[in-house]
């Protein structure tokens, strides 16, 4: 049993904008969570890290309810976000999926033009013209660090971007519905360093506007982007802190070992 | 000692190459015999019915036994009650395919609906002429181009559930995913990301469906019957290729036989053309 987890008192902590209270998950009959308990500062960039199946990913799939999908995968506690509870709302669940963004692991660009790939999800919420669609369009895509390359481009396929590129378009799209929180599953696994490099430094920014969530396996990453780090372990919160004091020191043990390698 | 054993005269070497030699051998022999029924059949086919492939072919009505004449009437019959086949078979079978893959997740109606469209799809097409001549053509008490397109409809709509399925079951999560992601309501995830993904692959599960109605004879025989006249009233009997060639071949006259095998060689091409547009879609 996990006791509820105390951050270090360094610096005054932004209001959270999402909060776990007590999350179950299962996946049929496996317990992949328990009793998460956990607030995410708003205006931060919040890392999960942990080893693979300690149930980072899963926790951030409880955010925007994307388990829903699977029959099999069921939550069970509290997560609040402007006071309501997200996993219990009566409200349909696109419009809180239209508040809290989400890139995955692998690029997923649409079988569409790269324009129609970002006009896609604003279109869902947003009747624009002509002109402000451009507009947005251009905004997103200059945000997300790839106008210069695609602008004489936006009528071919998203197909035809490198990886690098494609994940790219993918945070584009997913900032151009102007979400609240952006939700990030291994957003650099599939991408060089240079890519890497871009995508780090475009979630630097994004902080301004947006809360974000990051789940990394790579440490280097966590305290590069990170101002807030949470190590999970089997399905277990184990700490929780700045960046900073987590990878400096650790409260816990466990957490010293797996951040310097003496893990298992 | 150890080197000189990986030589040419290994043993176990000279053992794979030989065995590699026979399989190979053996699989080309039998690809041989399988291109060469097929390429005989197609031989014989052209044969016989080039000298039936004229202009007139596609002009002049079915004749009596010791006249001159085509199979027009019999053309544009099959293409009429194929297109409406198709058209009543295409949208019900892609709505059904797309249930399956996209909402049947949960619960047993998907899994039993698959297993009986897969019974459906292997039924032989003399049962689905018999079955829509005892709900149809008895009831009306005639046989009609109709009860031909109801037939041809209940051939599409295992073969379009089965290919828009299998050809949606292809789409990854992870695109679902992302489109759930940005707020979209399930129905304009599935007609914007997935129809598009399994495009080529559901177009081409009808193209073979037209393809597989174009011969059917069997359900025909029973519901449209024949027609010796140029008619497009869908209400009456109406002449079709199959049927035709079927009667054409069993005479005993020489001019009808040609026009069988006129009738046999253009059914042929045209599935035949319809298959390499098939494939020449799904490989874009």
């Amino acid at each position: 049993m996990n006791a509820v987890v105390q951050a270090s008192p360094k610096a005054a902590r932004p209001a959270p904008k999402l909060e776990a209270r007590n999350v179950d998950f299962h996946y049929g009959s496996f317990h992949a969570l328990k009793r998460i308990n956990l607030e995410i500062p708003a205006n931060r960039v919040t890392a999960f890290i942990g080893p693979s199946g300690c149930g980072k990913s899963t926790l951030l799939r409880t955010f925007n309810r994307m388990f829903e999908l699977y029959p099999e995968q069921r939550a069970t506690g509290e997560i609040l976000m402007g006071g309501e509870n997200i996993l219990a709302t009566r409200r349909d669940v696109s419009l809180i999926r239209a508040k809290i963004g989400m890139v995955f692991q692998k690029p997923t660009p649409f079988p569409m033009s790269i324009h129609d790939n970002i006009a896609f999800g604003v279109r869902l919420f947003e009747d624009l013209s002509r002109a402000r669609m451009d507009e947005r369009i251009e905004w997103a895509l200059t945000k997300a660090a790839l106008w210069t390359e695609v602008k004489d481009k936006l009528n071919q396929s998203g197909y035809g971007l490198s990886g690098g590129q494609q994940q790219r378009l993918c945070i584009a799209r997913a900032i151009a519905v102007k979400p609240e929180v952006l939700l990030m599953d291994e957003p650099c696994s599939a991408l060089d360093p240079i890519s890497t490099a871009k995508v780090e430094e475009l979630i630097a920014e994004l902080k301004a506007d947006y809360t974000v969530v990051i789940v990394t396996h790579n440490m280097q990453q966590a305290a590069r982007v990170s101002d807030y780090t949470a190590y999970m372990y089997l399905g277990e919160l184990v700490e929780f802190g700045d960046t900073d004091q987590v990878f400096l020191k650790p409260a816990k043990q466990a957490t010293e070992d797996y951040i310097t390698g003496r893990f298992g | 000692m150890s080197a000189n054993l990986i030589g040419q005269d290994n043993p176990a070497y000279r053992r794979r190459r030989r065995r590699n030699a026979v399989m190979m051998s053996l699989s080309a022999v039998a690809l041989a015999f399988g291109l060469f029924w097929l390429f005989w059949i197609l031989a014989v086919l052209l044969w016989e019915g080039a000298s039936a492939l004229r202009p007139s072919l596609f002009t002049q009505m079915t004749p009596p036994p010791g006249s001159d004449g085509g199979l027009a009437n019999a053309i544009f019959g099959s293409v009429l009650m194929a297109g409406a086949g198709t058209l009543i078979g295409t949208p019900i079978g892609i709505l059904a395919g797309t249930y399956l893959a996209e909402y049947g997740r949960r619960g047993w109606l998907a899994p039993a609906t698959r297993f009986i469209n897969d019974v459906l799809l292997s039924a032989p097409s003399i049962v689905i002429g018999l079955f829509v001549y005892s709900v149809y053509v008895a009831q009306a008490k005639h046989f009609s181009g109709w009860a031909g397109a109801v037939a041809l409809a209940i051939i599409v709509i295992p073969v379009v559930v089965r290919t828009t399925d299998d050809m949606l079951k292809l789409v990854p999560n992870s695109l679902r995913e992302a489109a759930a992601a940005l707020g979209a309501p399930t129905w304009k995830m599935i007609t914007m990301v997935s129809y598009r993904a399994a495009r080529a692959g559901i177009v081409t599960g009808v193209l073979l469906a037209i393809a597989r109605i174009m011969g059917e004879t069997a359900p025909l025989l029973f519901t449209a019957l024949n027609n010796q006249f140029w008619s497009s009233d869908m209400n009456r009997p109406l002449a079709n290729l199959p049927v035709v060639i079927f009667q054409f071949a069993m005479s005993p006259y020489d001019d009808w036989h040609r026009l069988a095998w006129g009738g046999a060689a253009l059914i042929t091409l045209f599935v035949l053309a319809i298959n390499i547009a098939a494939r020449a879609l799904f490989r874009k």
